[in-house]
């Protein structure tokens, strides 16, 4: 899979409609990832699905709104006129369920299908479904047996041993993991003694949550020889390489949207050449796990 | 972030239409909205309809079960407030045409109040489905705003819609600018009787909507997000995106015809 740069859009975000994901692609995401398709149309939960707080984060239970598989890729097509390099993803309730949607996902033009196998706020999906080695190389394995399209399980950080997962994604036959989604998280208001969001629980993102992200990455790069693809709280270029460093190739930003605008992907983008310039690294594959290679900390 | 604040006034409007006022101490624009929370059941986004001073409002028709709801919240009765988010309507127009269809009126009115108070000319057409949903009468007059009344089943003023008052007077008389904000089908009938004469149109616009941060893609309009950069739009940037009046998007999505 080509990228011309390594920002992605990360699933959730302006991934409702295809003239959004072509925004974000002319804003300068190397890649779009759409919002997380089902079988079937799914309003998701009701209101409050959001609780901001200072630029250090936003918690978030969507719960996985979307058309359904049916209607989804005329939004697919709108992007790609636009020229969009974009990533299907897909949620389902087990194994047979994947399988048929990726082979519907494939169908429209996707580069790539990523498995959300890692919402921590749905009931059936996603981490339900996806913090067992053992369910995550069956679903895996099923997709990839009906499709050819390269395949990214996106790996939950809400577990033990999130590498143990990455590694039987692997086992299944991905192409590459993702990895953090979102943490699970509760917001409770004190005046009205009530979880804040309509669901409850809800998972957190941005700033707050990249050191967590960093170390599932870190260990998933020391387990697997596939690509990783980093996510979680990147806001700046230097967000982006500590990524890289701990063993991303590529990475996806959604949170930092919020606090930036979509012109955040050419900002990051720039920022990234001129920051391995700096660094003296020719290529961003050369600074891939670089930090993996350090020797003795040096103390002179 | 959100605060979650007690009901200070509540005013019956019309017999569909309630206003809300709560204290907010952020700075507020004629135009932006804010994201109201009726705990226990769901979060909307609403207009303000006042935007002065510390203590906001905004004024609900009852349409779905959340805004039908807000009509019976007590004063006292704690409310959780998101914003103010949006953008807001350009106030230097001189001459101004206001077009109002149903609960427009209570986005339109801080607007004209202002106007009004840098000396602009106001004129408002003002449609309802009947005399007794006339949304904020008295207080375009009171601002000393020119009222023209159109009901659709002519129980007060010009029979109709507010689209043929709205033709007629830009027909007859110049405006710099008009004000819009109603059923989507109707600010496009103005968007194209302005245009006809090149008058700018704004339009304060509606969609579904979830984060109110520009994140979530559910207010999509086009490339365009109505939270983030809306809820005004100039017309040009409308005339672009072929859903304007025609299609919005449901809770999951999916693309559904008005």
């Amino acid at each position: 899979m080509d990228l011309r740069n390594p920002f992605l859009l990360a699933s959730g975000i302006w991934g409702e409609s295809g003239e959004s994901l072509a925004g974000a692609w002319r804003a300068g995401a190397g890649g779009v990832i759409t919002k997380s398709i089902g079988s079937a149309l799914r309003a998701g939960y009701p209101n409050p699905t959001i609780e901001t707080y200072d630029h250090w984060g936003l918690l978030n239970a969507m719960g996985l709104p979307n058309p359904g598989i049916d209607e989804y890729p005329r939004e697919i097509e709108v992007a790609r006129r636009a020229g969009a390099t974009v990533i299907g993803s897909i949620f389902a309730g087990d194994s047979r369920e994947f399988a048929s949607l990726a082979a519907r996902m494939a169908t429209t033009g996707v580069v790539a299908i990523e498995l959300n196998l890692s919402c921590p706020h749905a009931e059936g999906y996603g981490t339900e479904i996806g913090s067992t080695p053992e369910e995550v190389e069956k679903v895996v394995r099923a997709v990839t047996q009906v499709t050819k399209t390269p395949v990214i399980a996106k790996i939950t950080p809400n577990t033990r041993d999130s590498a143990a997962l990455a590694l039987a994604a692997e086992r299944g036959g991905a192409a590459a993991v993702s990895a953090i989604n979102t943490l699970r998280a509760i917001a409770i208001d004190v005046r009205l003694r009530r979880p804040v969001l309509a669901h409850g629980i809800g998972g957190l993102s941005g700033p707050a949550i990249k050191p967590v992200g960093l170390a599932c990455v870190w260990q998933i790069f020391e387990k697997v020889s596939i690509p990783v693809i980093g996510v979680g709280g990147i806001a700046t270029a230097e967000d982006a390489l500590e990524y890289i460093m701990a063993g991303a190739r590529a990475v996806e930003v959604g949170t930092q949207v919020t606090f930036d605008g979509i012109g955040v992907f050419g900002k990051l983008s720039d920022g990234l050449s001129h920051l391995l310039d700096e660094l003296g690294f020719a290529r961003t594959e050369d600074a891939v796990g670089a930090a993996h290679r350090a020797s003795a900390p040096t103390t002179r | 972030m959100r605060r979650v604040v007690p009901v200070t006034d509540r005013t019956l409007e019309t017999p569909t239409t309630v206003t809300l006022r709560f204290p907010c101490a952020e700075p507020a624009e004629p135009g932006q909205f804010v994201m109201v929370w009726f705990p226990g059941d769901d979060e909307i986004p609403m207009s303000l309809s006042y935007t002065d001073g510390p203590s906001k409002g905004v004024t609900i028709k009852a349409m779905g079960s959340t805004s039908q709801r807000a009509q019976s919240v007590r004063v006292g009765e704690l409310v959780g407030i998101r914003g103010p988010y949006g953008n807001r309507f350009d106030l230097s127009p001189r001459r101004v045409l206001v077009v109002s269809g149903g609960s427009g009126a209570a986005v339109l009115a801080p607007a004209a109040e202002q106007a009004r108070s840098r000396g602009s000319n106001v004129t408002v057409a003002l449609g309802a489905t009947k005399a007794p949903e006339l949304l904020f009468r008295r207080r375009f007059e009171e601002m000393g705003a020119r009222v023209e009344v159109s009901t659709d089943d002519g129980s007060e003023g010009t029979k109709g819609f507010v689209t043929s008052v709205a033709e007629r007077l830009l027909a007859d008389e110049p405006f710099d600018a008009v004000w819009t904000c109603g059923p989507e089908v109707m600010m496009r009938k103005v968007v194209a009787a302005a245009a006809v004469r090149s008058v700018p149109v704004f339009c304060s616009m509606e969609r579904h909507m979830k984060c109110a941060l520009g994140m979530c893609d559910a207010c999509s309009l086009g490339p365009y997000h109505v939270c983030v950069d809306g809820p005004v739009f100039p017309a040009e940037r409308l005339s672009s995106v072929p859903d304007f009046g025609t299609f919005h998007r449901d809770s999951s999505g999916r693309r559904v015809p008005f």
